[in-house]
């Protein structure tokens, strides 16, 4: 701390690099900087509250996405694992042709022991604790939700709900738009920072007090919202039927407030892409990540509008008597309603939530096999397409709500047709990889699993997208295993391999490898193992949503697959504490980074490292595309963007 | 950035939020569309003594509209360096959107009087919600419109300085423009 403070006197250099300040990112101290008034710098220091919190800097917004983003990854990812115990030990009633009875097994650690269950013994830490929890009077959190270590049902209901709506919600748009797209929009368009850095933070800000009010949900009487992440009418309606009162409104509040959050982080992304990129940045030299970011900004702008307008009419609905959701007899309003006003931004977000991960694998991709994208112009094209496709389709989730025969085979067939967009882009990341000279490094892994991944996931969703099908598979497993393998499978691993990739730039430092590759690898293995089976169960019948399957005898025959599922998923948890481990260590011990270690084209690399206030010394003129690599008769395999000079015809131009 | 740039950031970005208050009003309306043609009568039967004001809200539709038109005025003012017009046009304006909102509340008054309340039926419901909505964006504005008239009072603004003016009355001019749709679908239709 005390060589913080020192520097920030010694500072009037804009080539300076401090990496003490970058490393220090999230340690807390108090000093405040008497340097306040040196706005006259063009790189001028700021006090800590400016800097870390209350920042205005595109750079810092992004990290503190990322941050926030990767702590709700492990409190969604906690909320999976405490159903998946439930899943994997449930209580096996006695029944005609299926297993014998067996009890349930308690959650570890905070589990009492089976004497303390059997007999009221208290040996254990845990069993002392659950002594005192049922001895006092008040109604507690773990005796309410949780009673001696089983999950009841309506908890089941509250995680599952909770899980999704984290997820989606909290990790992977803050982390892929807040933080890939801060970070990453200035910097490869060529600009100092996002037109408008006061929308910026609050963006952030805005997201801080959405996670807020969404975490407050779980302790309010009643408990959370348990309605599934789609909160569907009339059950999210009517505090009676899932007897969750607060709960839900604070969910919908929080969504609103994330709502606001992504308004004002996306009118900031489109004006800054439209308007502030460097002298010679045509809109066909953009890398395809800022295009990515660009069409999920558009469609986040126009999508998350129409949920909160569905969820001002639920809350009318819970708390003003209005029933524009409930059907009565006369006068009554309609439950499909909400379904359709959901689903009408539902499916934009499911492209929300994937197409940065491809943005980020088509980047990947081209650096690592030192090609040049294969199909510049039709990645492009096939994004726009998916992006426009997504608003036609939102029908294909609602097949079984009693739709028009006529209306399926309309959302069937434009559902089919995202397949191929989706099949270009593909096929273009294969065109890319065919006689590259791959470097096989950890961000190129996960590219490669994005790929794999993703088209697992994408070929699942082409059996969904069957009327006649889906009559079959709907409310399965086979759905948890589909938007796993896309979002887990794709935006997921994307994230890492981003996270990995941009590291040196972000802090100046590398990730260790071998760290990542064990990370990569372990996560590889567990995800498979805990998501594949998931289809398997699915085509068997194996419904979700329901916190015990044991009580049907024909999902009897599934218990040891969910064990396996369960101990898959408890692995793929724990994996990921060698990322954050490695991401924190890094930040302090890792190798320090060169100016461009990966060799890249794209002009986040013509920025020094650490990136100062202000990005660029000077703003970057850009005389080519951004995948100008193994050009035939250049010495050097890569041609930044910014170099001048001999530019051959621009292989993606 | 050495390129000319068709909006400035500021405007770019005012039109970027309309798109998005234009998806808010398209789930709201949409909704009202699932509503009126779920049901045989409309309004339905259960309030086929609800009268809504149409002549009377004709007059505020036209008071609002004619809004529009001095707030487009105001711009042309400012950007010919017209400030003392300028200021008595966006005065203007002001008053005639408070007095959309004052003929509007009067209105509300009356009918929650006749029994068309919040609760009574999707019919009361999705009318407060919609037009009330449409009556938040306009208080919105004239929010905004205050502050732009102090500014321009206090001289902030000249032929080469009036993006706050601009910005202003293209949303200004949106919300006017929303509102004949909605006063056509659920007062007249």
């Amino acid at each position: 701390m005390q060589e913080n403070e020192n520097m920030s006197h010694e500072h009037d250099n804009d080539e300076h690099h401090d990496h003490a300040h970058d490393d220090n990112d999230t340690i807390e101290h108090t000093h405040e900087h008497d340097d306040d008034e040196h706005h006259a710098h063009a790189h001028h220091e700021e006090g800590f509250i400016r800097k870390y919190i209350f920042s205005l800097d595109h750079k810092m917004i992004g990290k503190q996405f990322l941050i926030y983003g990767l702590i709700m990854l492990f409190v969604g990812g906690g909320l999976a694992l405490l159903f998946r115990w439930q899943l994997a030990y449930p209580e096996t009633p006695e029944l005609e042709g299926g297993k014998p009875a067996k009890a349930a097994k308690p959650l570890p650690i905070i589990g009492p022991s089976q004497k303390y269950i059997d007999d009221g013994e208290v040996v254990t830490r845990a069993d002392k604790m659950w002594e005192r929890i049922f001895d006092s009077d008040k109604a507690e959190f773990l005796e309410v939700n949780m009673p001696s270590g089983f999950i009841e049902p309506h908890f089941y209901n509250m995680l599952f709900t909770m899980h999704a709506t984290i997820m989606v919600f909290f990790v992977v748009v803050p982390i892929l738009v807040g933080a890939f797209g801060n970070f990453l929009i200035p910097l490869m368009i060529g600009t100092r920072d996002m037109a408008f850095p006061v929308l910026n933070m609050l963006s952030f800000w805005l997201a801080v007090l959405a996670a807020v009010v969404m975490a407050a949900g779980f302790f309010v009487p009643g408990g959370h919202a348990s309605a599934g992440w789609t909160g569907y009418a009339p059950l999210s309606v009517d505090p009676q039927w899932t007897g969750v009162n607060w709960g839900l409104n604070l969910w919908a509040i929080s969504l609103l407030i994330q709502g606001f959050s992504s308004l004002v982080g996306s009118i900031n992304y489109i004006t800054t892409i439209i308007n502030m990129r460097a002298p010679g940045m045509t809109w066909l030299r953009l890398p395809l990540v800022i295009w990515s970011l660009f069409i999920v900004a558009i469609l986040l702008l126009l999508a998350f509008p129409v949920l909160s307008s569905a969820l001002a009419l639920l809350i009318f609905d819970r708390l003003a008597g209005t029933t524009f959701f409930t059907s009565t007899a006369e006068g009554g309003g309609s439950a499909l309603l909400w379904q359709h006003l959901f689903w009408f931004f539902g499916h934009p977000e499911v492209y929300i939530l994937i197409l940065p991960g491809m943005g980020i694998a088509s980047e990947l991709v081209a650096v690592f096999s030192r090609k040049p994208i294969f199909g510049y112009r039709s990645m492009v094209y096939a994004m726009i397409a998916i992006a426009f496709l997504g608003w036609v389709v939102w029908g294909h989730h609602m097949f079984q709500s009693g739709m028009r025969p006529g209306m399926g085979a309309f959302f069937m067939t434009t559902t089919m047709l995202i397949a191929v967009p989706s099949a270009i882009k593909t096929f273009n990341w294969l065109g890319t990889m065919f006689r590259g000279s791959i470097r096989f490094t950890t961000p190129m892994l996960h590219a490669i699993a994005f790929v794999s991944m993703f088209v697992i996931g994408g070929l699942s969703g082409i059996y969904m997208a069957n009327t006649p099908v889906d009559v079959y598979i709907h409310d399965t497993y086979y759905i948890v295993a589909h938007i796993h393998y896309v979002v887990f499978g794709g935006s997921l691993f994307a994230i890492f391999g981003g996270i990995i990739f941009w590291f040196p730039k972000m802090y100046g430092r590398y990730m260790n490898d071998t760290l990542s590759k064990i990370h990569f690898w372990l996560t590889f293995i567990a995800f498979n193992c805990t998501f594949f089976p998931m289809h398997i169960l699915g085509v068997g019948g194996h419904m979700r949503r329901i916190s015990n399957p044991m009580q049907y005898e024909y999902l009897q025959t599934f218990e040891g697959m969910n064990l396996f599922i369960t101990m898959s998923a408890f692995t793929l948890g724990f994996v990921q504490l060698i990322l954050v481990f490695n991401f924190v260590w890094s930040i302090y011990r890792g190798k320090v980074a060169e100016k461009n270690p990966w060799n890249v084209n794209t002009l986040e690399w013509e920025a020094p490292t650490p990136v100062p206030h202000g990005n660029f010394a000077q703003i970057p003129n850009v005389y080519r595309g951004p995948y100008e690599y193994s050009v035939p008769g250049e010495e050097s395999d890569f041609i930044p963007q910014a170099q001048p000079e001999h530019a051959p015809a621009s292989a993606g131009d | 950035m050495t390129e000319n740039r068709p909006f400035s950031n500021a405007k770019l970005g005012v039109l970027i939020l309309l798109g998005a208050e234009t998806m808010l009003f398209v789930g709201l309306i949409g909704a009202f569309l699932v509503f009126r043609m779920g049901n045989v009568t409309w309004p339905p039967l259960s309030h086929v003594d609800i009268r809504l004001p149409n002549l009377l809200t004709g007059f505020n539709t036209l008071g609002l509209i004619i809004s529009g038109f001095t707030m487009f005025l105001a711009l042309r003012a400012v950007q010919q360096d017209r400030i003392k017009q300028l200021r008595i046009l966006l005065m203007i304006t002001g008053v005639l959107g408070l007095l959309f909102l004052v003929v509007q509340g009067r209105e509300w008054v009356q009918l929650i009087g006749k029994g068309l309340t919040l609760q009574s039926g999707i019919y009361g419901g999705i009318f407060y919600v919609l037009i009330g909505c449409h009556a938040v964006h306009v208080l919105g504005a004239v929010i905004w419109l205050a502050i732009i008239i102090g500014m321009a009072v206090t001289g902030k603004f000249s032929s080469v300085r009036y993006t706050g003016v601009e910005t202003c009355t293209i949303y200004w001019i949106y919300v006017v423009a929303l509102w004949p749709i909605l006063y056509v679908l659920v007062y007249l239709a």
